[in-house]
């Protein structure tokens, strides 16, 4: 039963586990991601990303997909969402 | 204080709470002398009913609360656990089942997973079955633990093992990080307890020296390092070795609230410690009004209320003067500075009596009973 840290790279296809919940907080108008014993509240971006994790479309997908979207350099994208991903990953939030 | 309009939804969400811990009941098959209920325990026959508790989450759930720890004592023992687990998630509310785990059979734990379980936490209170089973006053206790352990994973659920530290285990905090990562745990809980209801009549058996909580300090901070992306780890030192006081419930009133297996609604699980607070009942008002307007949480909401040294401090809205019941415990005003901070007139004397008392020889424990009675160690 021993799990191994996820390191994200390009071709890494990201999802979030079971236990980890995005949804929208309709009384608060905002998106959050429940897990145990937290509550993380994502900002626009994040959310977007992580509504393009799943588990099928890897990380060079998902950021190419996000430059076409705001027209902006793949490479900028792409380190940006893999910053994001790894720090996810590091917190248990996110499998492969 | 609040004023927001009770039917106006966006007043509401600005202040609503955001997790329940449900005490579905006292009753508990273990009886760990640091038990966090009440030494004043509440009786079966004045249980919420199933349909209360329904009616609470549906409550629960349009107030605005996102995460729910069904707990007790052993929310097992309920055999309506079902029942109030899928009126949880009914309500949309992330749901994380506290268990002792010696009374759940495999059939059991995957129904309430079909139902829609989100997460398991499961006390480990040694990483030695002996020595385990008596701090849990319970033979055999460990052995059904693995067990249940081992069925969370195959049923594809996340699993916390939580081992609350004192002197009885504080020398195995590096086996029972192994332990947990061995059992496959997303999340290990290594907080030391505090010194609150039976822990505080057991806490010169129990607190642990400075020396060794800060040892642990840095075996978790080695782990963490180690097992990032692993599994991560929840660590707290005992109040009366810290310098400045935790953010007790992140404020009084101001995200968390606790329901009673009786009803009551508690601002945090050892409120009812605090003399001369008042609870209201589930079955007397709808939880929102309660939330709103119950004295019990509006008397130590924000921080107008806070006398020196808080008043003029730095981080009174970052600690929120640390906690009402230490306070209350040590100085008998709740209002007061939580002796847990370096600025209070009552820290010197805290430190004092941590470092005497963690030198005794352990006494016998005071184990968690309805009548209070002393256990004689083996």
């Amino acid at each position: 039963m021993n799990r191994e840290r996820l390191i994200v790279e390009t071709n890494t296809t990201p999802a979030l586990p079971r236990f980890v919940k995005l949804r929208h907080d309709k009384g608060r108008d905002r998106w959050i991601m429940l897990a145990p014993e937290r509550i993380l509240t994502p900002d626009a971006i994040a959310v977007e990303v992580l509504n393009l994790c799943d588990g099928d479309k890897t990380v060079g997908e998902i950021s190419n997909q996000l430059a076409q979207t705001y027209k902006a350099p793949i490479e900028v994208i792409e380190k940006d969402v893999i910053v994001m991903l790894q720090d996810l990953a590091d917190k248990g939030y996110l499998v492969s | 204080m609040i004023e927001a309009g009770d039917n106006n939804s966006q007043d509401l969400c600005a202040v609503a709470p955001m997790g329940l811990l449900a005490e579905l009941t006292h009753r508990c098959p273990l009886q760990c002398p640091y038990c966090s209920n009440p030494t004043e325990l509440e009786r079966a026959s004045g249980e919420l009913s199933t349909e209360d508790w329904a009616r609470v989450f549906k409550e629960a759930g349009e107030l605005g609360i996102l995460q729910t720890h069904l707990s007790g004592g052993e929310p097992t023992v309920r055999k309506d656990l079902e029942e109030i687990l899928k009126a949880a998630v009914d309500a949309g509310i992330y749901t994380n089942l506290i268990t002792a785990g010696v009374l759940l059979s495999r059939e059991r734990l995957e129904g309430l997973a079909d139902i829609g379980l989100d997460h398991v936490q499961l006390s480990v209170q040694h990483v030695d079955a002996k020595l385990a089973d008596k701090i849990a006053g319970f033979k055999g206790g460990y052995s059904k633990k693995l067990e249940l352990a081992k069925w969370v994973k195959e049923l594809g659920l996340p699993l916390t093992v939580n081992s609350p530290m004192h002197r009885h285990n504080v020398e195995y905090l590096e086996e029972i990080i192994d332990f947990a990562v061995k059992l496959g745990a997303e999340r290990l809980e290594v907080a030391h307890i505090q010194y609150y209801g039976w822990a505080f009549e057991n806490r010169h058996t129990l607190i642990p020296t400075k020396e060794q909580v800060y040892k642990n300090a840095d075996i978790v901070d080695e782990a963490r390092e180690r097992l990032k992306g692993v599994m991560s780890i929840d660590f707290v030192v005992p109040d009366y070795y810290a310098v400045r006081p935790k953010p007790c419930m992140g404020g009084w009133g101001s995200s968390f609230m606790t329901i009673s297996p009786t009803g009551k609604v508690l601002p945090c699980h050892a409120a009812a410690s605090i003399k001369g607070l008042e609870f209201e009942n589930v079955n007397d008002r709808h939880l929102r009004d309660i939330w709103l307007h119950s004295s019990a949480f509006n008397k130590y909401r924000g921080t107008d209320y806070l006398p020196e040294p808080c008043k003029s401090c730095e981080f009174k809205e970052v600690d929120f003067g640390g906690c009402r019941c230490q306070a209350f415990m040590f100085t008998g005003e709740a209002t007061n500075t939580d002796p847990a901070c370096s600025k209070s007139s009552y820290h010197k004397e805290l430190l004092e009596i941590a470092e005497r008392e963690s030198k005794l020889e352990p006494k016998p424990f005071l184990y968690r009973k309805f009548t209070k009675q002393t256990q004689p160690a083996e």
